[in-house]
């Protein structure tokens, strides 16, 4: 996983509540073998045909300077619905490297954390103030998010905290491979599924290739 | 210490703690599907990474499949790949696959516990959210997402954080025409789609317990609707009946031994949870969604709610969104708003007690003029049993399409879609925008109230219908 620090460039303001991962990637999209994720990205919303061929001019990520977005701002409860991971690399396949949101779902925000996508959760007010501030756009686009110092720097340069769980901060931080983590427990899980075969053997006798 | 259904299973398969408030936990059965699993054995041969546990994982196909009669893997010529790389994989792995064409073949959630491969205080885990469906059975079953099935993939287990632990208590027993399906949007309705975030649920009380396990399945599915990664509800007899003699359950002394363990599960009386809701059970109707999102919805004698009247801007703007996006008026009587499409299928409400059930409403009538109506059985052997019974004649009698088992309508990953600005009622879980189709109005329903949509090509209160 690539290392994540700090973000800063320009923030797009989509203040809808329950944006689910159906909408940031619908699933057709999924399957094409000729586009990347990236391209996929809010599909529906940005494009006028099946294809993705004519965009919307109104939708945000279509309009300057937010095609070039780093940073999403949306409402409550972003990443809801399906599982899949390709929200993830839409998102980070069309450049956006961090989302800020009051809340987030759960299997979203562990997607997020395992592709280095920074998902902030702040208060609802502070979403909404730098939401405002952002469409108004006279206090600039611009924002930064630095998981260093653990702020969020709005576009009228005000800086607030968030709280992120401190494991999940250094593996942001260092790019862990986890699935090379958790091979070092090799021998636990060994001895995990020892104990387990003796005190719950239909589990391990089902005989799926029987 | 008193324990928790859901501590109980998961304390139990505690590998390791970590420092970090991380701990690694062993799934005891792997599922895996076309659409969800090829990146992640990709990533895993690109590390030169195995399989650790093929005997513990099982796969199907389901999504990107074609469900139309007499279907091969290119039927659906996108889906073709998928079918294929999946095939190879599990091939390659050793994991027994589920294919196009095998008689054991359904969406995961159906066969997973239909074939008893799922089982009460197992820990499950699946590339989708609707994972939760097979809670139902009394297991832990948690949706996961692509880095998390290739960590299952190479170890068997799954880094988690606890999640808190919430019941749901419905009390009571709901009158004739409502189902689990109403149950569950009734819950929905009230706590909202993110109600459940950061929680285990553990569906309870006597609306529960008098549930056949099909139903429990029901209950269970939706709740990622809430957030919850978990829905759970305790093996009891019912359960355990269901379960006996299912193609992979135990069987003699290990299904004695299995029993005394699962006896063991239940929450304790005076177990805690973090979180308690009750639900009178007695006062749920027949319910129907109006919007873009689980949440917005309404018994079937509400109405298309008013945006203006809504109390917070930003529900406001959402519920007008919603109102644009579905083509509705505030104000307009949900019973008598007319419908394009009836869909009955998917893993929430695809299994055979939800085709009789929609079939009692569909004997002796006639789809509806201009409506198309269709029936996917969740999986193979649902359809031949339902077959059997003679529910395909009665459906086909009556106009409906009757197909092969797939995902098919619920999620537009197949030939099966609501095309721009059709009105679609379905017994499937998700309403969002484009979900079942780019422009694609889905409503969500139980299936006796989707069959009675579908006769009267209109939002109906099924229980004026009766059967
Ligand atoms: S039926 Fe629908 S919700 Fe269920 S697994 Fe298939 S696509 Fe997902």
């Amino acid at each position: 996983m690539e290392k994540v620090s700090r973000i800063a460039g320009v923030a797009a303001p989509m203040m809808v509540d329950n944006i689910d991962t159906d909408a940031i990637i619908p699933v057709p999209w999924m399957t094409k073998a000729d586009v990347d994720f990236g391209q996929a990205l809010f599909a529906n919303w940005r494009y006028q045909d099946e294809a993705g061929a004519v965009d919307r001019p109104d939708f945000i990520l279509n309009r300057e300077p937010f095609r070039g977005a780093r940073i999403l701002v949306a409402g409550t409860n972003f990443g809801c619905g399906s599982s899949r991971e390709h929200a993830v690399w839409a998102l980070l396949g069309f450049g956006i490297r961090s989302v800020i949101a009051p809340s987030f779902s759960d299997i979203f925000y562990e997607n997020s954390c395992k592709n280095g996508l920074l998902a902030v959760s702040l208060p609802a007010d502070a979403v909404a103030d730098i939401g405002a501030k952002l469409d108004g756009g006279d206090a600039g686009l611009e924002m930064t998010v630095d998981l260093e110092a653990c702020t969020v720097t709005g576009p009228d340069a005000r800086t607030r905290p968030f709280d992120i769980d401190p494991a999940r901060r250094t593996a942001l931080l260092e790019g862990l491979d986890e699935i090379g983590m958790t091979l070092k427990d090799a021998e636990a899980i060994a001895a995990f599924q020892a104990r387990d075969r003796d005190s719950r053997p239909w589990i391990y006798q089902a005989g799926f290739n029987a | 210490m008193a324990g928790t259904l859901f501590d109980k299973i998961w304390d139990s398969h505690v590998v390791a703690s970590r420092s970090d408030g991380t701990v690694l936990l062993h799934v005891d059965r792997h599922v895996l599907h076309d659409l969800g699993s090829n990146i992640a054995f990709a990533k895993l041969n690109k590390a030169g990474r195995e399989v650790r546990c093929p005997e513990l994982t099982v796969a199907a196909h389901d999504h990107i499949i074609s469900s139309a009669p007499g279907r091969r893997d290119d039927t659906y010529a996108e889906g073709a790949p998928f079918a294929k790389a999946l095939r190879e994989n599990t091939a390659r792995a050793g994991i027994r696959l589920f294919g196009l064409n095998d008689p054991l073949q359904g969406i995961v959630h159906v066969v997973a516990p239909e074939l008893g491969v799922a089982l009460p205080g197992v820990t499950l885990a699946c590339g989708d959210s609707h994972t939760c469906t097979v809670g139902g059975i009394g297991a832990l079953a948690i949706g996961i997402g692509t880095s998390e099935l290739e960590h299952v993939l190479a170890t068997q287990t799954l880094i988690l954080r606890r999640p808190r632990t919430m019941r749901v208590r419905f009390d009571g027993v709901p009158g004739p025409g409502v189902t689990a399906k109403d149950m569950i949007l009734c819950l929905i309705g009230r706590i909202g789609a993110k109600g459940g975030v950061g929680h285990a649920i553990e569906y309870a009380g006597d609306a529960v317990a008098s549930l056949p396990v099909e139903a429990r399945l029901t209950l269970c599915n939706m709740s990622i609707e809430l957030g919850s990664r978990i829905g759970m509800v305790a093996p009891d007899d019912t359960t355990y009946e269901y379960i006996k003699g299912r193609r992979f359950a135990p069987e003699g002394e290990l299904w004695d031994r299995a029993l005394a363990h699962w006896r063991t599960l239940p929450s304790d009386p005076d177990a805690t949870f973090d979180r308690e809701v009750v639900i009178d059970a007695t006062e749920i109707a027949p319910h129907v969604t109006w919007g873009t999102s689980p949440q917005d919805v309404l018994p079937i004698d509400g109405r298309v709610p008013d945006p203006e009247a809504l109390g917070d801007a930003g529900a406001r703007t959402g519920a007008q969104r919603a109102l644009t996006y579905m083509g509705l008026t505030p104000g307009t009587p949900l019973d008598g708003i007319p419908i394009d499409i009836a869909f009955i299928g998917s893993c929430t409400n695809s299994r055979l007690s939800d085709l009789r059930a929609a079939a009692a409403i569909v004997r002796g009538r006639k789809v509806a003029p201009g409506v198309r109506a269709l029936v996917v059985p969740g999986s193979t052997s649902v359809k031949r049993e339902a077959e059997a019974e003679g529910l395909d004649a009665v459906f086909r009698d009556a106009g409906f399409e009757w197909r092969e088992s797939a995902c098919s309508m619920c999620a537009g990953v197949n030939e099966d879609r609501v095309g721009p600005g059709e009105r679609c009622i379905s017994t499937s879980n998700r309403n969002f925008e484009g979900r079942q189709g780019p422009g694609a109005r889905t409503h969500l329903a139980s299936p006796p109230m989707v069959a009675a949509a579908a006769v009267a090509g209109c939002f109906t209160d099924v229980r004026r219908l009766g059967n």
